[in-house]
């Protein structure tokens, strides 16, 4: 039986990066290049920038609010009620907006990750039409700007469906997910693949040893492996989502940037833009910072050293 | 042509599979200008967005404090934040106050979208210019000064070339994404592919058929990027670097 090995392919070059030659008093490229070089296959399986939160960002879009609050106070006409009171009477509003953000995200992530994980691994199928499929698919996903595929299920997508004579309504948000989870199914599926591919060949070869089969040494062996390793690119993902789901904005969804506009339109104030932006904006960094914490703690700890 | 174009009219008539967009020369005109617009916006950020990463990069190594604390806090604040809310804040931010006395914009959406895109592309590039030519080792510029190159031709000759192949995968990663992302320049009215074509199946009442035409040129656009900067990115991969 031929032991199967998973083939290097231009992907996962990243993975394999050579570290430099630690002898040499004259090497050819300083540390900088293989630095870069993680950071590119780190996107490049993401599919998206990696956004490097601190707690400095935080601090400065805070500030960001109170200067455009202040400024606005100052030039709010007499009469008209103060920003920070306006700002607390629809913060309720705001934050049913920001749940539904939150709750999309959730639910994008979920099916997507579940779909990716099963495409990912069909993508390092032994059947080549299994695997042309798979890799088909996830590049066809990969290189469809976000929008795009958001406006497909939007409009593409029944209002409702019948299942053996049941009607389920289909509302907008739930075509907004799947839309937004087709993109992220794509991604999983190349974090998957990735990881796999990271997994050095001699674990396959010493499962075969052992008798294992392919898919018990997959199942058994090589994906409890690979989940660390994936952890943290996934979570970058996460958080590359939950800042996506404003795009949602852009096909009606009520979501929070919808609701802040509708806002404005009904306070009908100039004044109010830019604290009501600066507002979510402060609210998307108090999500997403604690999850990039995480990740860098996550990527510290599972640090592969080869 | 004119029997190609018809042909999609007796296919509307036969099938109802409606391409507006092939028979109807309005609609064509329309979709093929959206199709240039998005290529133009493209290729202006591109070259915009590599403009300001090598300015950003040499402007990271200036002996001022501020100067490097401007450079620093522009990748910070644009790597940060989506770029939505980016082209929003230019275009209904920093565009309101750039009106003439009548009120007409000084700055039109389509200037607003390449200056937003190129913007947000290029602060990725400023930190990968940077990393790319810290990677050059300094011993090799003074190898080349001690073959009588000057220090602008050292950086010409010797240190560009080689920064620029290790740069090369980050710096096509982030060209792709921007590709990707001037689709979102829909959201400010500019009238690239997306835009136009919500314009047409609003008319032509074709969403269907506009929605996987749209796709498959957005897919193809982008694939066909993807494909020639890897096919160069491995042309140009420094042997022993990256397997």
């Amino acid at each position: 039986m031929s032991v199967w090995r998973p083939k290097s392919r231009i992907g996962s070059w990243a993975e394999s990066v050579r570290p430099l030659p630690a002898g040499t008093d004259l090497p050819v490229l300083l540390p900088p290049a293989a630095a870069l070089a993680q950071r590119a296959g780190r996107e490049r399986l993401l599919g998206n920038p990696l956004a490097r939160l601190d707690a400095r960002h935080g601090w400065f879009l805070f500030v960001a609010f109170l200067l455009a609050a202040g400024y606005a106070q100052a030039q709010a006409p007499a009469g008209h009620p103060s920003i920070i009171a306006t700002l607390w009477k629809w913060t309720p509003l705001l934050a049913k907006g920001f749940a539904f953000n939150i709750a999309i995200s959730a639910l994008a992530m979920a099916a997507g990750t579940l779909a990716g994980a099963f495409l990912g691994i069909a993508q390092l199928s032994r059947l080549t039409p299994v695997r042309g499929t798979a890799r088909f698919t996830t590049h066809f996903f990969r290189n469809a700007p976000w929008l795009v595929l958001l406006f497909y299920c939007m409009f593409l997508l029944p209002f409702q469906i019948t299942v053996f004579g049941v009607t389920v309504p289909l509302p907008d948000w739930l075509k907004a997910t799947f839309g937004l989870s087709l993109p992220v199914m794509a991604n999983v599926s190349e974090i998957v693949r990735g990881a796999v591919q990271s997994i050095p060949t001699g674990q396959w070869e010493s499962a075969s040893s052992f008798a294992f089969s392919r898919r018990q040494t997959m199942w058994m062996i090589i994906l409890p492996q690979c989940i660390k390793r994936m952890l943290p690119p996934w979570m970058n993902l996460y958080s590359i989502l939950t800042v996506g789901t404003v795009l949602v904005s852009v096909v009606g969804v009520s979501e929070v940037m919808t609701l802040a506009g509708d806002v404005l339109a009904a306070e009908n104030r100039a004044d109010l833009l830019m604290p009501f932006y600066f507002y979510i904006l402060v609210w998307f960094f108090l999500y997403c910072y604690p999850i990039a914490r995480w990740t860098v703690y996550l990527e510290r700890r599972y640090a592969v050293n080869s | 042509m004119d029997a190609f174009f018809e042909w999609f009219r007796w296919l509307n008539d036969t099938t109802g599979i409606n391409l507006t967009i092939f028979y109807d020369a309005f609609d064509r005109r329309r979709f093929v200008e959206g199709f240039f617009t998005t290529i133009q916006l493209a290729v202006s950020c591109i070259v915009l967005s590599v403009l300001i990463g090598i300015a950003g990069a040499w402007l990271q190594g200036s002996r001022l404090r501020l100067t490097r604390h401007v450079v620093h806090w522009y990748i910070q604040f644009f790597r940060n934040t989506p770029p939505l809310v980016q082209l929003y804040f230019f275009y209904f931010g920093v565009g309101a106050y750039l009106k003439t006395t009548a009120g007409v914009p000084m700055v039109s959406n389509v200037t607003w979208a390449i200056l937003g895109l190129s913007m947000y592309a290029g602060a990725f590039n400023v930190e990968i210019f940077r990393s790319g030519i810290e990677a050059v080792p300094k011993a090799t510029v003074e190898a080349a000064e001690s073959f009588g190159f000057s220090r602008l031709q050292a950086y010409r000759h010797i240190v560009l070339p080689l920064a620029f192949r290790v740069c090369l995968p980050a710096l096509n990663n982030n060209l792709v994404n921007l590709v990707k992302t001037t689709s979102i320049s829909f959201a400010i009215a500019v009238p690239e592919m997306l835009y136009v074509s919500s314009q047409i199946w609003s008319d032509s009442v074709n969403v269907k058929e506009m929605m996987n035409v749209l796709l498959i040129c957005y897919v193809g656009l982008v694939g066909l990027f993807v494909f020639v900067m890897h096919r160069w990115e491995r042309a140009m991969r420094v042997p022993g670097y990256g397997a």
